[in-house]
């Protein structure tokens, strides 16, 4: 059973940290990333399933942990070796019991919530975060039964999406996929459900003018989730969502999700001023041109230095930019949003959302599963591989946008090419 | 020797390679056997004395006007309006036709005793000239007595406290201009009539206007219905401005109009080659031709660009005159198509144009896309009388690098023009529906409108609504040289070549089209029979 594991090699992890400079995903050849033969994990409790991976996608998480990149926070919540791959569409291997508390039989497709809360560690009574519902905040991701791990395909007892020997997950962590919802459509639930929940956890209000910075993966979602969100009344709508993306295909999708206007990155900022109806001033000598007013919210799904200047560059005074795109240890101009008094918050994962009456709570998964059918979120998924063509699959997915893609993902069920 | 008229040529296999401009250069092409090139009618005579025939337009006035000096008298105030920077192309040596002019009022407005003189650079939307520009339309010693003073201004169609409402027209037109223009006791209007669109009731009813007034004939249903609108009889835009000219009239502003024409001597000695037919080159004709090109292909953009705009043109003033607006422009209607009409039979299945580096729009400036669109489907395409150069579903070609450039302070809502309005449509009535309001009132761009020198917000509309009737009329519009991506995103047809082009066009017009190759500049007006 091939499975593809990543190893606490600092030489391999160095030499992928010097390669990728070329280019994201261009150093996976020569870092702690092979393709091994390897059994299923065992169930560590009760309450765990096996789930047999169908499609599993290759997120710009990923990513920064391939190519060295991804910040040295995580360390003491994530256990080597592990096996990638936390959005996962898959089949169940034996009965088990979903999230909701209903019973799913061997062979039900699920989707793999990944975060591994006080549930999934057996540990009573949660944290203040799972008791509330936000998995995402779980304050206990390094103890309990298991080892180490923010989420499924970074945890070493868990196994990940990408392997055909499968992986186990808690039956906190299984959502049935509705028969109307294809694979391509699923395996982007877990994206969607962040998307879903950095929308409703942004401060939008009626008639505001939302910014999205980054038209990848996550960008795009963010722009799906908000289309389909507001214009079922579950989150105000804005008058105006402007998206920041490179590249033709993207914001040709962007535009399909419902926003306003998708134009090149370089351009967002000028489309900010406008729509705001500000002035704008500075700019010379390379210094950023600051706006008398600017977006009411920022959504960042990018991470890096750059995208969270703009970002700052183009919300108004008061407004909020809100981090959905990993970032890592950046150097920034704080000076704006001191001065502005500008929110900078962290946008991550899911739990549950705000629900019809005061006290209710819906999973994020729940919404995210209605955006996918709603927006066929699957047309994002621009090629699959097989494991044995990781490199392929990794080098495709570090230049997806420059290569006209979106989301790559491994198709377990394939074999080796010819 | 008597100049010779325009004039339409035939290739046959002996014609030489046909000069197309190409932005700041050009190109020579050979055209197919049977296609016509039309060539501007030769520079009409100079006035050998400028300063007198002034003198004499202001002295003997057409239509129901006093001669100037009768209307002039100590106490009153008096307001000098003048053509902006985007007349004459290229802007002319020194001195200025509007320098000539102005000196020749003030010192009858000095005669007379008037101190109560003020200066306005007619802009409607265009961006406000620099001192140096001033400097050069107006000479220094005009400026020099005004500009310190504070009585050298430009028109301010933003400034609520300096416009005034005179009413609407019978069809509902707001009329809405200067104040100080329209409160004095006499606006003295000073035209350059370079196109027979220049000039009568639109000098001071564009040239002096607001937004709310110039909205009702800038806008896509009056560009389409104008036709063209280098025709005045036929052009519904100056309709317009007609109606609200009349209204400014009836409303007490009393104008005294002065206009003047200019011949087509478009270039300097060491450009003369290009207004010149090409089997008439000398040696040194094709000596500069080739060294100018080998030069200029291996010259930055931005270089050439320095290079062109620095030219001045050797422009001559063929005719002045003075009075009530619309006896003074019957004339200069008239004399203008004395120096640019040509008779031509017949229209064309591809009309092709090689575009300059300089349009009314970027003087000192970049000839951005929008503005490569404007002149060629706007103007180039419009320089006609009776029917259009190209029939009816034709193709035009058009050729220049067509650069995705823009000048960041001319032009800053040209560039939110390209980037979010264009990417959406490039049709002029949705534009005009959905966009144009949000830019026309856009505080940015009214603020650098006002304190920059950048063109008003709903500038970019405009030139594209120039192109509204091109753009219905023509079933293909072809870019030769361009930069792919910004013809596309103009909505036309990006090709390499002009053999190229032609079959691109074959799509629309067949195998075996006719072609008419419009040989401007120097400009001329077609008489489509």
């Amino acid at each position: 059973m091939s499975t593809l594991l990543f190893e606490r090699s600092l030489p391999r992890f160095a030499a992928a940290r010097v390669v990728s400079t070329l280019g994201s995903g261009r150093g996976v050849g020569v870092g702690p990333l092979r393709l091994v033969e390897r059994d299923a994990p065992a169930v560590p409790a009760e309450g765990w399933a096996h789930v047999e991976p169908t499609l599993s996608g290759i997120c710009g998480s990923d990513l920064a942990t391939l190519d060295g990149r991804s910040s040295r926070y995580f360390e003491d919540i994530v256990s080597f070796p592990f096996v990638p791959g936390h959005e996962v569409v898959g089949t169940l291997a034996e009965d088990a019991v979903g999230a909701d508390g209903s019973g799913l039989a061997a062979g039900s497709r699920v989707v793999l919530q990944p975060v591994l809360g006080c549930a999934a560690r057996g540990i009573e009574p949660p944290c203040p975060a799972c008791q509330a519902g936000n998995v995402g905040n779980c304050g206990n991701l390094a103890f309990g039964h298991i080892r180490p791990g923010l989420q499924t395909g970074f945890c070493a007892d868990t196994g990940g999406g990408w392997s055909t020997s499968g992986l186990v997950a808690h039956s906190s962590q299984l959502y049935a996929v509705p028969d109307h919802l294809g694979d391509s459509d699923a395996v982007t639930v877990e994206p969607v459900a962040c998307a879903v929940h950095a929308v409703l956890g942004a401060p939008i209000a009626a008639g505001d003018v939302v910014a999205v910075v980054g038209a990848g993966t996550l960008g795009l979602l963010v722009t799906a989730a908000l289309g389909h969100l507001a214009s079922i009344g579950r989150c105000p709508a804005p008058s105006v969502v402007l998206v920041g993306a490179r590249y033709a295909h993207q914001q040709r999708l962007a535009r399909a999700f419902g926003c306003t206007e998708a134009l090149p990155d370089d351009q967002l900022a000028r489309a900010v001023r406008r729509h705001s109806r500000s002035l704008s001033y500075g700019g010379a000598s390379g210094t950023t041109a600051t706006l008398s007013g600017g977006a009411d919210v920022v959504i960042d799904c990018v991470g890096s230095p750059e995208s969270i200047a703009q970002s700052l560059a183009m919300v108004r005074p008061r407004g909020t930019v809100s981090l959905v795109g990993m970032p890592g240890k950046v150097t920034v101009d704080l000076a704006p949003l001191w001065h502005r008094e500008v929110r900078l918050a962290g946008a991550y994962a899911y739990g549950t959302e705000p629900g019809a009456g005061p006290d209710d709570r819906v999973p994020t998964f729940a919404l995210a599963f209605e955006v996918a059918a709603a927006q066929r979120t699957g047309q994002l998924v621009s090629a699959t591989y097989p494991l044995t063509r990781f490199e392929d699959a990794v080098a495709h997915a570090g230049a997806a946008g420059r290569r006209g893609a979106v989301k790559i993902a491994f198709d377990v069920r394939k074999g080796p090419a010819s | 020797m008597s100049r010779r008229p325009g004039f339409v040529l035939e290739v046959d296999t002996s014609t030489p390679p046909t000069l197309f401009w190409n932005g700041e250069g050009f190109t020579l092409e050979t055209l197919p056997v049977g296609s016509r090139v039309i060539y501007a009618p030769e520079p009409v005579k100079a006035i050998d004395d400028p300063y007198g025939a002034i003198r004499h337009a202001l002295l003997h006035p057409v239509g129901d006007r006093d001669p100037l000096p009768a209307l002039l008298r100590p106490g009153m105030k008096l307001t000098i309006c003048f053509d902006d920077v985007s007349l004459p192309l290229p802007p002319m040596e020194a001195p200025d036709i509007r320098q000539m002019v102005i000196e020749t009022v003030l010192d009858m407005a000095a005669e007379a005793g008037v101190d109560d003189v003020v200066l306005v650079a007619a802009l409607a939307l265009h961006r406000r000239m620099t001192e140096e520009e001033l400097r050069h339309a107006l000479g220094n010693r005009v400026y020099d007595a005004f500009a310190p003073h504070g009585l050298l201004t430009q028109h301010d169609a933003e400034d609520p406290d300096n416009l005034v409402h005179l009413g609407q027209t019978d069809q509902g037109e707001d009329v809405e201009i200067n104040k100080r223009a329209a409160t004095s006791d006499l606006l003295v209007y000073v035209n350059i009539n370079l196109v027979s669109m220049d000039g009568g009731h639109k000098s001071v009813a564009t040239g002096l206007a607001s937004y709310r007034s110039l909205r009702h004939h800038h806008n896509p249903q009056t560009m389409r219905h104008s036709k063209s609108f280098m025709d005045q009889p036929a052009s519904e835009l100056h309709s317009s401005n007609w109606r609200m000219g009349r209204l400014i009239a009836e409303s007490g502003v009393k104008i005294f109009q002065i206009e003047t024409t200019l011949n087509n001597d478009t270039f300097p000695s060491n450009f003369k080659f290009l207004q010149k037919r090409e089997w008439e080159w000398s040696l040194r004709d094709r000596a500069t031709f080739a060294a100018t090109s080998t030069a200029l292909s291996k010259t930055p953009p931005r270089i050439a660009r320095q290079i062109f705009q620095s030219i001045k043109s050797p422009h001559a003033l063929t005719s002045v005159q003075a009075g009530e607006v619309e006896a003074v422009h019957a004339l200069t209607t008239a004399n203008v198509w004395a120096q640019q009409g040509v008779d031509v039979e017949g229209q064309t299945d591809i009309l092709t144009m090689g575009l300059p580096y300089i349009c009314p729009y970027n003087v000192n400036s970049i000839m951005n896309p929008i503005l490569v669109a404007c002149l060629g489907l706007g103007y180039f395409f419009n320089m006609y009388r009776g029917k259009p150069l190209v029939r009816e579903g034709g193709v035009v070609i058009m050729r220049h690098p067509t650069r995705p450039e823009f000048h960041p302070g001319h032009h800053p809502s040209y560039i939110d023009f390209y980037e979010q309005v264009l990417t959406q449509t490039i049709d002029p009535v949705q534009m005009h529906k959905e966009f144009e309001e949000s830019f026309a009132t856009d505080p940015w761009y009214v603020h650098l409108y006002r304190t920059g020198h950048a063109y008003h917000g709903v500038h970019p509309f405009y030139m594209w609504y120039w192109c509204a009737h091109a753009l219905a009329h023509v079933g293909r519009v072809i870019v030769v040289g361009g930069d792919a991506k910004a013809v596309r995103r103009l909505g036309f047809s990006p090709a390499s070549s002009m053999n190229d082009a032609l079959e691109i066009a074959s799509d629309v017009v067949g195998p075996s089209p006719t072609l008419t190759h419009v040989h401007n500049p120097p400009i001329f007006m077609a008489d489509v029979h």
